[in-house]
């Protein structure tokens, strides 16, 4: 059993006690414990249950690379899944929950999985869920959502908050231990700006549980001088608990600082995501031991060794009391004898190489730990902890020799670069075949805006495993960092290390290596997905031969720690079984982030009411403390009604209507875009953006106006106003303002650039309020100070003057079919100038009225909307607007396109009104089904709904809708399918359904 | 997240200071083009494993528009130059050829 050894634990304070609770049994911990330390030490040896087969789970690892202590942490609106306990520091109060089982960790129903294992191999989802087809939806689906996913999403609110930080580094180190430590200090001896990241919370990674000298004096105390140095320089920043979570193009990197995960109550944001631009990068990010892949190298108890010595040295914990060692490298010795040390017994090393290692093993001998070489694991027995192990030969099928007892088993398969953040952005690897690992190639490092190398690695990470080989490779790295980012670098003696050498490694991708299939079928590669030996060559076998393939159908490698023990022995199985060597097969693609990252840190500060700006006319108060009902328009907010006391939305809005046809109404119409567009070539300009001839508008006078896309496709339409000789204002729609400013600026610079024109979008610079209805006028004689009579300000003329008051620009343009005027006054006056009509209309029956009302009144008179007539399919020729395009002009943004033979199809679908035949509203988005079906078995179409309205005025459902040769068969009746399976009748008719003549508006 | 110098203010600017217009040097073709002329023009576009021509819009910046020189796959950039041309100026093109001697785009137009 695990349990807290009497002694050793670096980093952990005996002298104080911490309680923490783990599926709600309260437990106790040190601090500087991680949760997994903390729950070995409780002898909790299984902690969760694996994702497809259910099978009890250990700790395997002891940092980032953990694929199987996964926790849902928290409570409530800390709660958070898929935490790994070894990365998890223990604070008092912490409570912790198990996943993927049910009903408990101990009994779990899911279990029964792994006894039906040999039914469910690589690939069993898709070959199983495919027939009979009409079971997906209601049988499969529905299961397999309910087994996928691993821990639990969270029910409540974040309560927590988090940042963004910028910062700009000449030289980025990530990872704090010797190699990165030491790189740091020889670039920051040239006064390069340095930032050093260290995922944990403490400096110097493995290198002090490794042990070995720097220029004489312990690791651990070298760490401390360097560290101490670092602090005292000032052009050097250092962070624990910021993870380097990704490298993108030019230098830019992410870190992923914890600031408060470790503490039981916290202020401030709990994470912070650094967005770092960076001249030179140094991946000091160490290297991770490999797993060997025995059968029953999953049952808790199994460990790799670096992470048993881990939590001896660090944590005062040991992972069983009688312990075998696996290996086929000389590092797993150390293991060995730091065990022993410990007081722990080692009852055997079974050391895969035939004639086994060098010193250390000599060393581990002379301890009395018999040493078996040539031996191998034949098999694991036991179900929720290590029993026994059944010892073979190496070089065999897995015919069990002798059977030991014992508690846990330590691993050692060798030991692979952590080269992600150096592939991130195209870094490439390089096969080390002595070491049997992928290291980067130093020729081809990921490159920058100049074409050089921006990534640089240091010691492990670069496959230097020995101590004195990193130190060398960690000085010469920063240096070349600090030449790379234009600085001198100090020619300074890098130090000397000295430690135990290592005789060369064996690889060993299974255990035996001829292991019989039985043996093959238990053998994991990858824990958290339940992949192994067997599944692999399944897929070999089946044709998966790209090693992206086999990622995704035997999900190799995916999920939250994307095979960071299990991509190597993966892939040498492929290779293996493809007969192939290992660099012919590749690795899959490293992508960030590393390990996972919060959405809270991705999303930082950027939430509830700062995550968009809100935009706001000048009256926005005024409509909020007047029972606006609010609609999102673009980013602004528009009163969609504004309701009185008690009244519902509907019935406001057929209020508003009635009201402005019969007395007065009032819109906020400050929203709408107001471009300028001013220049000698401006009329010109305008003949080319517009389908219609703008340059022959007269001053003083307005002209409504369409505008398409290249491709022939109508995207706005608004009012323009011929200012003077050389001026125009373009109206806009509200959403399109800023993309039609962008996309005159895109042809005025890239296309047109030696015409004389500027534009400038005026939208926020005034406040726009049209007078609509009967009484408009009598509002404005009332207020006063400029003449508004139909003979002096006809209908589509405009003038400048003064109201009440204010400075107007008054246009007489009509978007609802009543006389009206929409006034312009400088956005400061807005208020003002609405609360003033609002007073002086009182006598008229005057109303504010909102976006719907608009909307009714505009489909009343058969005009169209942008965005409900058109989608991106529509010409204005779909639409009958043919009146408003020139057939003068040679060319216009779009004329070229709508004369490609599909756009001058007679069966293009043409806009009709629509009158059901018994009064309802069609549903909106319809479509008229025509005779038969298609090749796929759904009805013919031949039209769909665009704007559906129930007409106050008419007291009926109108709409208004495209239809195959739609103007060609008024008078016809269509029928509609709603999506309720009912159809509906309408009648195709002309789209003005009130005031024909225009009567209304022109007096 | 690349870094470009907007040819007009001089500022070294982060790509989230800037908004891409695809390739860069297409030539309009409007009435009386032919159809396969006008559908190239719409539609057809480069998507070059290496030396690329780019439009890019200083968008949060000074709001102009620039072409940038690059390397897809090196992220290698060779220059930025003012939209107000019809082909790369030469030093750009100095810069590519230093690089990939012989390289080659399609016509410029």
């Amino acid at each position: 059993m695990s349990h807290r050894l009497a002694d050793h634990g670096r980093l952990i304070d005996r002298s104080k006690r911490i309680g923490f609770s783990f599926n709600g049994a309260p437990l106790a911990g040190h601090p500087g414990d991680t949760l997994a330390s903390a729950l070995l030490a409780n002898a909790r040896m299984m902690v969760g249950r694996s994702f497809k087969y259910h099978r009890a789970r250990g700790v395997v690892a002891s940092g980032a690379e953990e694929p199987n202590a996964l926790m849902n942490m928290g409570q409530g609106a800390t709660f958070e899944p898929n935490q790994r306990a070894t990365t998890t520091e223990l604070f008092d109060g912490l409570t912790a929950r198990s996943q993927n089982h049910w009903p408990s960790l101990d009994f779990d129903i899911g279990a029964i999985n792994t006894h039906l294992s040999r039914f469910l191999p690589a690939g069993f989802y898709y070959k199983m869920f495919m027939y009979p087809r009409a079971f997906w939806k209601h049988v499969y689906e529905p299961f397999i959502r309910q087994s996928a996913g691993l821990g639990q999403a969270p029910r409540e609110r974040d309560c927590d908050t988090y940042e963004h930080f910028y910062a700009f580094t000449d030289v980025l180190v990530i990872g704090g231990g010797i190699a990165g430590l030491l790189a740091a200090h020889a670039a920051a001896q040239s006064g390069a700006k340095v930032l050093v990241l260290e995922q944990t919370a403490f400096w110097g990674g493995r290198s002090p549980v490794d042990g070995g000298t720097v220029d004489g004096v312990p690791v651990e105390q070298a760490i401390e001088k360097i560290v101490g140095e670092l602090e005292e320089m000032d052009n050097v920043t250092l962070r624990t608990r910021c993870m380097g979570a990704g490298v993108y193009d030019h230098g830019y990197v992410l870190g992923y600082e914890r600031l408060t995960d470790h503490l039981p109550v916290a202020e401030g944001p709990r994470h912070r995501l650094w967005r770092i631009r960076a001249a030179q990068v140094i991946t000091a990010t160490g290297a991770i031991e490999r797993p060997l892949s025995f059968a029953g190298n999953d049952v808790p108890g199994v460990m790799l060794a670096s992470a048993m010595r881990d939590y001896a040295v660090n944590y005062g914990v040991a992972a069983g009391r009688r312990i075998v060692i696996a290996t086929n490298n000389d590092d797993a010795y150390r293991t060995a004898l730091c065990l022993k040390k410990a007081g722990l017994d080692v009852v055997r090393v079974l050391d895969a190489r035939s004639i086994g290692g060098g010193a250390l093993m000599e060393e581990a001998r002379a301890e009395g730990i018999r040493i078996d070489c040539g031996r191998a694991i034949a098999k694991v027995t036991g179900g929720k902890r290590v029993r026994k192990v059944k010892i073979c030969a190496q070089d065999g099928i897995g015919g069990a020799l002798e059977d030991i007892d014992c508690d846990a088993v330590a691993m050692s398969g060798g030991w692979s670069p952590v080269v992600h953040l150096w592939s991130h952005c195209g870094g490439k690897l390089v096969w080390d075949e002595d070491q049997a690992h992928f290291r980067p190639d130093p020729e081809r490092p990921p490159t920058g805006p100049d074409g050089a190398g921006f990534v640089t690695a240091a010691g492990a990470a670069n496959g230097i495993l020995s101590l004195d080989g990193a130190l060398k490779d960690a000085t010469a790295a920063g240096r070349a960092a600090a030449k790379a980012a234009g600085f001198k670098p100090r020619r300074t003696a890098a130090p000397t290390g000295d430690s135990v050498a290592e005789a060369p490694l064996e690889p060993v991708w299974l255990m035996p290596r001829a292991a019989q299939v039985s043996l093959r079928s238990k053998s994991w590669l990858d824990f958290q997905n339940d992949v192994k030996v067997s599944d692999v060559q399944l897929a070999a076998r089946e044709g998966f031969e790209s090693v992206e393939h086999t990622k995704r159908y035997t999900t190799l490698g995916m999920a939250t720690d994307q095979g960071k023990l299990s991509n190597i022995n993966g892939l040498a199985i492929l290779s293996d079984a493809l007969g192939q060597p290992i660099p012919a097969t590749g690795t899959t693609t490293f992508r960030p982030p590393y390990t996972p990252i919060s959405m809270g840190a991705i999303a930082g500060e950027a939430r509830g009411e700062v995550f968009q700006p809100l935009r706001k006319t000048p009256m926005h108060d005024w409509h909020a403390a007047h029972g606006a009902d609010w609609e999102p328009v673009g980013h602004w907010r528009r009163p969609y009604a504004f309701l009185r006391d008690g009244e519902r939305v509907h019935d406001a809005v057929e209020r508003e209507v009635k009201n402005t046809r019969q007395a007065l109404g009032l819109l906020d119409a400050s929203t709408l875009g107001k471009l300028l567009v001013k220049g000698p070539d401006a009329g010109r300009f305008l003949d080319m953006l517009y389908t219609n001839m703008m340059s022959t508008l007269k001053p003083g006078h307005c002209r409504y106006g369409l505008m398409c896309s290249e491709n022939g496709f109508l995207i706005d339409d608004g009012v323009v106003a011929r200012i003077n000789e050389d001026t125009f204002l373009c109206h806009t729609t509200t959403g399109g303002a800023d993309r039609i400013h962008g996309m005159m600026e895109e042809w005025l610079q890239t296309e047109w650039w030696d015409w004389q024109v500027y534009v400038a979008n005026l939208t926020e610079q005034f406040a726009q309020v049209a007078v609509v209805g009967p009484n408009a006028r009598k509002v404005l004689e009332k207020l006063g100070g400029m003449d508004v009579s139909a003979k002096t300000l006809p209908f589509m003329g405009w003038a400048d003057g003064r109201i009440g008051g204010f400075d107007c620009r008054v246009y007489r343009i009509s978007f609802s079919g009543e006389l009206s005027f929409e006034i312009a006054v400088p956005a400061s006056q807005g208020l003002a100038f609405w609360t003033a009509l609002i007073a002086a209309g009182e006598e008229f029956g005057v109303m504010p009225y909102g976006t719907e009302a608009l909307h009714i009144m505009r489909a009343e008179k058969g005009f169209i909307m942008i965005g409900d007539e058109t989608d991106g399919t529509v010409i204005p020729q779909d639409l009958g607007l043919d009146w408003a395009i020139s057939r003068k002009k040679d060319d216009y943004l779009g004329k070229r396109a709508q004369q490609r033979p599909h756009m001058t199809d007679p069966g293009r679908w043409k806009l009709v009104g629509l009158e059901t035949l018994d009064g309802s509203v069609l549903p909106d988005g319809a479509y008229a089904v025509a005779p038969g079906r298609n090749a796929n078995g759904q009805r013919n179409t031949q039209g769909r709904v665009t704007s559906t309205y129930h007409s106050p005025t008419l007291g009926r459902g109108i709409a208004m809708g495209l239809a195959l040769k739609g103007p060609e068969r008024m008078g016809e009746v269509l029928e509609f399918a709603g999506t309720d399976g009912k159809t509906t009748s309408a009648r195709i008719v002309d789209p003005v359904f009130y005031d024909k003549d225009g009567e209304k508006q022109n007096v | 997240m690349l870094i470009l110098t907007c040819p007009y203010c001089g500022i070294t600017a982060d790509e989230t200071e800037l908004a891409p217009g695809g390739e860069a040097h297409l030539k309009r073709h409007g009435p009386g083009s032919g159809d396969d002329e006008f559908h190239s023009y719409l539609f057809t576009r480069e998507n070059p494993r290496g030396v690329h021509f780019e439009r890019w819009r200083h968008a949060y910046g000074c709001g102009k528009w620039f072409h940038a020189a690059r390397d897809t796959m090196t992220l290698e950039v060779f220059g930025t130059y003012k939209a107000q041309t019809t082909e790369p100026p030469k030093e750009v093109r100095a810069a590519i050829t230093a690089r990939h001697p012989g390289w080659s785009w399609r016509d410029f137009s």
